[in-house]
């Protein structure tokens, strides 16, 4: 299916959130997730269902002001 | 000073954008004498280490990390950035920014209320970047902030403190809370002056890290904050209008 990672259309596999993470090659990385605009806390990935279409925004610590 | 119950040395808050060089962001907060440093978040890609590699320096450091909601223009925005903020920085400080216009990056006042209600009602410590508006910091205090954090000038303008007045009147409103001058530092001078005027402390970034050499400018600021409220301790004389000598007149030889 595809859906949009940090405004990118993309092809995942993986129905779930903590697999397309893996998919997508963040592995262990230390980042936020939000789908659809909803905060998803690190926990609830492995029971995040992904639907066509989703938003998902993955967030990384940056240098800030 | 105590900020959400937390002892503090370092009355410098530093911003870690826009150094030249990761190396130099890291000597900047050293010579600074920074104890809390302002973090942020931000889209990176799978394969790329950016991000990772930019907090396991801040990590390195030893600092105490106040992630911010940069470019936050609702609540909603800001709520689910602190959100995301506390799950990767493992903190519950944020600071809040709820822009209300993009020439002067001006708050949103109305709507940084709702949210600084929404995150303390949620268990966040909230530093609110606001503006000198005494209502709008009642409100913040009502909605559960126990620090304000008034702007000396426009984000990233240098320009020092525009309303000195209105920071003077928010000092004596509110004897008590915790009050840091966020944004607007240009010089060593401003910081002092708002130190001089009773504040808690300074947070700054662009002065820093936009100077010549970010890491002699970081100890000048440091400095400077240190002379400021080292003047504010030590009571500082009343201005007068008219002159007065101060070489005693008393003993002067008549040679005229």
């Amino acid at each position: 299916m595809k859906i949009i990672v940090n405004g990118q259309s993309l092809e995942v596999t993986a129905t779930l959130l903590e697999a397309a993470l893996g998919e997508l090659g963040y592995g262990d990385a230390r980042v936020a997730t939000a789908l659809n605009g909803e905060f998803v806390p690190g926990p609830a990935r492995a029971s995040t269902s992904l639907g066509d279409g989703d938003r998902l925004e993955i967030l990384a610590p940056m240098q800030g002001g | 000073m105590q900020v959400y119950g937390v002892d503090i040395g370092s009355r410098l808050l530093l911003g870690t954008a826009q150094y030249p060089s990761p190396a130099i962001l890291g000597d900047a907060i050293r010579a600074s004498g920074a104890e809390i440093v302002t973090v942020s978040l931000r889209r990176e890609s799978g394969g790329d280490q950016h991000g990772q590699a930019f907090w396991n320096l801040i990590r390195d450091m030893g600092v105490r990390v106040l992630p911010n909601t940069a470019g936050c223009h609702s609540v909603k925005e800001a709520v689910t950035t602190a959100q995301m903020a506390r799950e990767v920085f493992d903190t519950n400080w944020i600071k809040l920014e709820v822009i209300g216009d993009n020439d002067t990056l001006c708050p949103n006042v109305l709507d940084l209320v709702e949210a600084a209600r929404v995150l303390c009602e949620d268990g966040f410590d909230v530093f609110p970047y606001t503006t000198d508006d005494l209502v709008v910091a009642e409100r913040l205090l009502e909605a559960g902030c126990r620090v304000l954090m008034p702007w000396g000038a426009p984000i990233g303008t240098g320009l020092g403190l525009n309303n000195v007045y209105g920071l003077r009147t928010m000092r004596a409103h509110f004897p008590d809370v915790p009050l840091i001058v966020d944004a607007g530092i240009g010089l060593p001078s401003h910081a002092a002056h708002a130190m001089e005027l009773g504040f808690d402390a300074v947070l700054l970034n662009t002065a820093v890290a936009r100077a010549g050499d970010p890491v002699m400018m970081a100890r000048a600021f440091a400095r400077a904050v240190e002379a400021g409220a080292l003047a504010r301790d030590a009571d500082p004389m009343e201005a007068r209008d008219m002159a007065s000598p101060s070489t005693p007149v008393f003993g002067k030889a008549s040679l005229g």
